[in-house]
């Protein structure tokens, strides 16, 4: 029995390793295509000066060793040596440059746009904003975090549920920058990584040749929820680039939501869920507890069970002692707001029985403003 | 013991806690040195398998995300600050004055004041771990604006960092001025050993730096509670100020740990090849020039940051430039081998092994260098790769070295020497199987910092976890030699190693506890090898 989990481990390593790569993703993207030779010439170079160090170490340690009894030969200082040991590897930095020197300055050529999308990094999303088209959306991690059987999805971790959509043969700019802190947007396939700065623009580039789904990954450390911001590119021939487009303006004139609908306490609760699961949650739990000592719980607390304006400024406006709560009302609209509200003064077991409509929100707004 | 315990009594020393307390000799102040950077060292090294203990497989496994973070930046600040900056002070302490016939340090008390500041220092850190919100969790660079968002914990680190900073400017102080004014008649600085040389750039690199990343910090510090906007740029702020100021620190912090490592080896590797040093001044000018070029390549940890072009490619090249004076390092060390008459006792073993594994690290670091290809690289687990190959084989091994090599000396008993070359076999085996998978993980894609991965990463994540805690343990290893050496270990002669033939060689093991108190007149060939010593006299 024991012989035979022996025998699963084995395989499992085996799988695992026959899994494992060992170099750079191959590249989807002319630059990535660079970045890639450039490596490869860098690991030929390297390899060989560390093979002719290590050869040059082991002979001497073969063969100058006390116990072979080799007597030591009391040299020292050569000016030729020195001077070639000085030079050549010099040398060989130069003719690493020269390609090194090219390649920085094609990734910082981003002029000559087919498309921009701006890319906004959020605490713990990425928002796609297609300038040109006038829509937007915000991607968020697919990937259910309470449940461990999830590490058996093919893509865990590295799925969202919105992608990043872009046709392909066609160079895209991005313009990169963040609300709170700084993130970074990297795919490596497409050879790109590039920090998305709170209060700055920073822009790069791109062109996907073949159509295909590209996976990346946040890799500034941007706090607690860090691994949980993927990014999903999905290049797509033009001609369905612009199906995709056509159906994203029709959703998005769909999705927006009439202000001045009211809204049942049932509908609002819904919605609200869902706003909450996609922003909220990952401080405050899926079970408003929070964590303790981190993130202040939600059920049972004063703001979320009595002190319904205060509830509306702090989502509204953020904390002010705590900075790690943003001012939700920049990125969520009132309908959102409502709804998330409403939800929390009636999840786990705060139950008050109130709701909010989006018009409280807006009223709430003016009065700040 | 006894009689050493009788004669300090009748000099009217301080002894039991207040020996320590109040200790002014070089060498009682090297001890505390070391023994807090060796509680340091198990400390860090805790938060170490913790981190690797979260990446054995895929999964949500032991640790909230939060504290995930807390231990890495932990782990990183607790390594660099307590365990191998005071380790290498220490050593300096012990060493350098007896290297170069010194009485003592310049400032015995000055010495003292920046020793006692470390243990608060180390407690803040630890004790952030308790405070609401956890300790920072920004990782060990502290970049702004994550730091501005942290609870006190964060507070409480950059204090820590400002007193450790303190500690540091005072003993590089003490260093400059104890190398510059007390070597012994005859020891010239051309002349003197090359620990005394890298002791010497390293402590005005320290007092360069040091306070450009208390203000760093400060202005960190400031900005989370006086209102102020360095990094926020809704208020006209750049987040990416602080990465220029922490860098300028940054850097240069890496030859902070890296040069006295150089020191240590190249007094070993003479000593067991039974040769001189190949090319002494060449190896001096080598490190003045990576000193200097250490200023002028910190924004090569910043290409992904979106720099200029002509940014990206100035620091690209001074970046490049730096492997040449650090390729003139290994080439003199393996030409100091090459046709002597080596044996292989441990302080050897981890020398070689550091020359070998410090330039792989070297090498991945030109691949880095190159900043088009940095794009691919920075952030992901490849750096993680890279630094360790960099710290632990080159600063940790080095003190390894230095440590099986002086202990002798300081202790007066010799140690186990084959617990010590198995320590550095296990060492040496496990270290490569932690840290060379991590080279795969970042090409393939895998961010540094992250508490849970996708699958694509399994293997070498757990093979790495693996490494790790086999290399943990078997540093108790170094600690059991360390312990029942000190009791049991076998009287240690004068000169334990044949080929030894520094200053420190020349008094008793172990040391005097007043070493030089009179100077003795050295003639002395390159590199501090001794050829005569008039005099001298120790109390």
């Amino acid at each position: 029995m024991s012989r035979m989990r022996a025998l699963m481990a084995v395989m499992c390593w085996a799988t695992a390793a026959s899994a494992a790569s060992l170099n750079l993703q191959s590249p989807a993207t002319p630059m990535a295509e660079q970045e890639y030779q450039l490596h490869t010439l860098l690991l030929v170079v390297t390899g060989v000066i560390f093979l002719a160090v290590l050869g040059a170490m082991l002979f001497a340690i073969v063969f100058h060793r006390k116990s072979a009894g080799h007597a030591a030969r009391q040299f020292h200082d050569n000016t030729v040596v020195e001077i070639a040991w000085t030079l050549i590897p010099f040398l060989i930095l130069v003719a690493i440059a020269i390609p090194a020197t090219r390649t920085v300055l094609a990734q910082k050529r981003t002029q000559d746009e087919d498309l921009t999308i701006k890319v906004t990094g959020y605490q713990w999303k990425w928002r796609y904003d297609y300038l040109e088209q006038g829509f937007g959306f915000v991607s968020h991690l697919a990937t259910p975090r309470n449940d461990p059987s999830a590490v058996n999805r093919p893509n865990y971790l590295l799925e969202v549920d919105r992608p990043l959509v872009v046709p392909t043969g066609k160079k895209i700019r991005l313009l990169l920058t963040a609300t709170d802190v700084i993130h970074s947007w990297w795919v490596p396939a497409l050879g790109v990584k590039q920090d998305a700065i709170p209060g700055f623009f920073r822009d790069t580039w791109f062109l996907i040749e073949r159509p295909g789904t590209y996976r990346g990954q946040c890799s500034e450390l941007c706090g607690k929820d860090h691994a949980y911001m993927p990014i999903v590119v999905v290049a797509e021939p033009p001609a369905e680039y612009e199906r995709w487009v056509a159906a994203q303006k029709q959703a998005a004139l769909a999705e927006a939501d009439n202000p001045d609908k009211v809204w049942t306490l049932a509908e609002l609760e819904k919605r609200g869920a869902q706003v909450y699961s996609q922003n909220c949650v990952a401080c405050h739990q899926a079970n408003g507890q929070g964590i303790p000592g981190n993130f202040p719980a939600l059920a049972g607390s004063p703001i979320t069970t009595h002190n319904k304006p205060a509830h509306i400024d702090i989502v509204l406006n953020g904390s002010k002692r705590n900075p790690t709560m943003p001012a939700w009302g920049k990125q969520l609209s009132d309908t959102e707001i409502a709804a998330v509200i409403t939800y929390e003064r009636n999840a786990w077991g705060n139950n008050t029985g109130e709701w909010v409509q989006p018009g409280e929100i807006r009223a709430a707004r003016a009065g700040k403003q | 013991m006894a009689a050493e315990e009788a004669h300090l009594a009748h000099h009217g020393y301080p002894h039991g806690w207040k020996r320590w307390l109040t200790a002014t000799n070089h060498k009682d102040i090297g001890t505390l040195y070391l023994w807090f950077s060796l509680a340091m060292f198990f400390s860090g090294g805790v938060f170490a398998l913790c981190i690797r203990a979260e990446l054995y497989r895929p999964g949500a496994l032991l640790f909230p995300s939060q504290q995930f973070n807390e231990f890495s930046t932990l782990h990183g600040l607790i390594m660099i600050f307590g365990a191998i900056m005071p380790a290498f002070t220490g050593l300096m302490n012990w060493m350098v004055p007896l290297m170069i016939g010194a009485p003592d340090m310049a400032f015995a008390r000055m010495n003292n004041w920046s020793f006692w500041l470390l243990p608060p220092a180390a407690l803040l850190l630890l004790a952030s771990l308790a405070v609401p919100g956890g300790a920072a969790a920004g990782g060990w660079t502290l970049y702004a604006p994550l730091s501005t968002q942290m609870g006190m914990g964060m507070d409480m680190t950059i204090f820590a960092i400002h007193m450790m900073g303190i500690s540091s400017i005072m003993g590089a102080i003490n260093i400059i001025v104890t190398v510059l004014n007390l070597r012994a008649p005859g020891m010239t600085l051309m002349k003197m050993p090359m620990f005394a040389w890298t002791s010497l750039i390293t402590a005005f690199l320290l007092i360069a730096v040091m306070p450009v990343l208390a203000g760093a910090v400060t202005m960190v510090l400031m900005d989370r509670h006086f209102g102020t906007h360095f990094f926020n740029a809704a208020g006209g702020g750049d987040p990416i100020l602080y990465q220029h100021v922490f860098w300028f620190f940054g850097h240069p912090e890496v030859y902070i740990m890296a040069l006295p490592a150089f020191g240590i080896v190249s007094q070993v590797i003479p000593s067991f090849s039974r040769k001189p040093l190949f090319g002494y001044q060449s190896m001096v000018y080598a490190t003045a020039s990576i000193a200097i070029l250490s200023f002028m390549v910190w924004a090569h940890h910043m290409f992904a940051t979106g720099l200029p072009a002509t940014v990206q490619l100035f620091f690209m090249y001074s970046t490049m430039l730096i492997a040449v004076p650090t390729g003139v390092k290994v080439f003199n060390w393996i030409a100091t081998m090459w046709q002597g008459a080596m044996t292989f006792e441990s302080p050897m073993l981890f020398s070689i092994g550091f020359i070998l594994l410090f330039t792989i690290g070297g090498l991945s670091g030109v691949t880095l260098s190159v900043a088009a290809l940095d794009i691919q690289l920075h952030g992901s687990y490849y750096v993680v790769a890279h630094f360790h190959y960099v710290l632990v084989a080159g600063a940790l091994f080095s003190l390894f070295a230095a440590i099986y090599y002086w202990f002798p000396k300081m202790t007066g008993k010799m140690h186990n020497e084959r617990l010590a070359k198995i320590h550095f076999w296990w060492s040496f085996v496990w270290f490569n199987m932690t840290f060379f998978p991590m080279h795969f993980l970042g090409l393939a894609g895998m961010p540094r910092r992250i508490p849970d991965y996708s699958i694509q990463f399994t293997f070498f994540n757990s093979v790495a976890s693996v490494g790790a805690f086999c290399f943990g343990l078997g540093q108790l290893l170094f600690l059991y030699n360390i312990l029942t050496s000190l009791r049991h270990g076998k009287p240690a002669p004068a000169r334990p190693w044949e080929g030894a033939n520094t200053l420190e060689w020349t008094v008793p093991s172990p040391a005097p506890y007043h070493s030089f108190v009179e100077a003795p007149r050295v003639g002395v060939i390159e590199n501090g090898v001794i050829e005569s010593v008039d005099g001298g006299k120790h109390g």
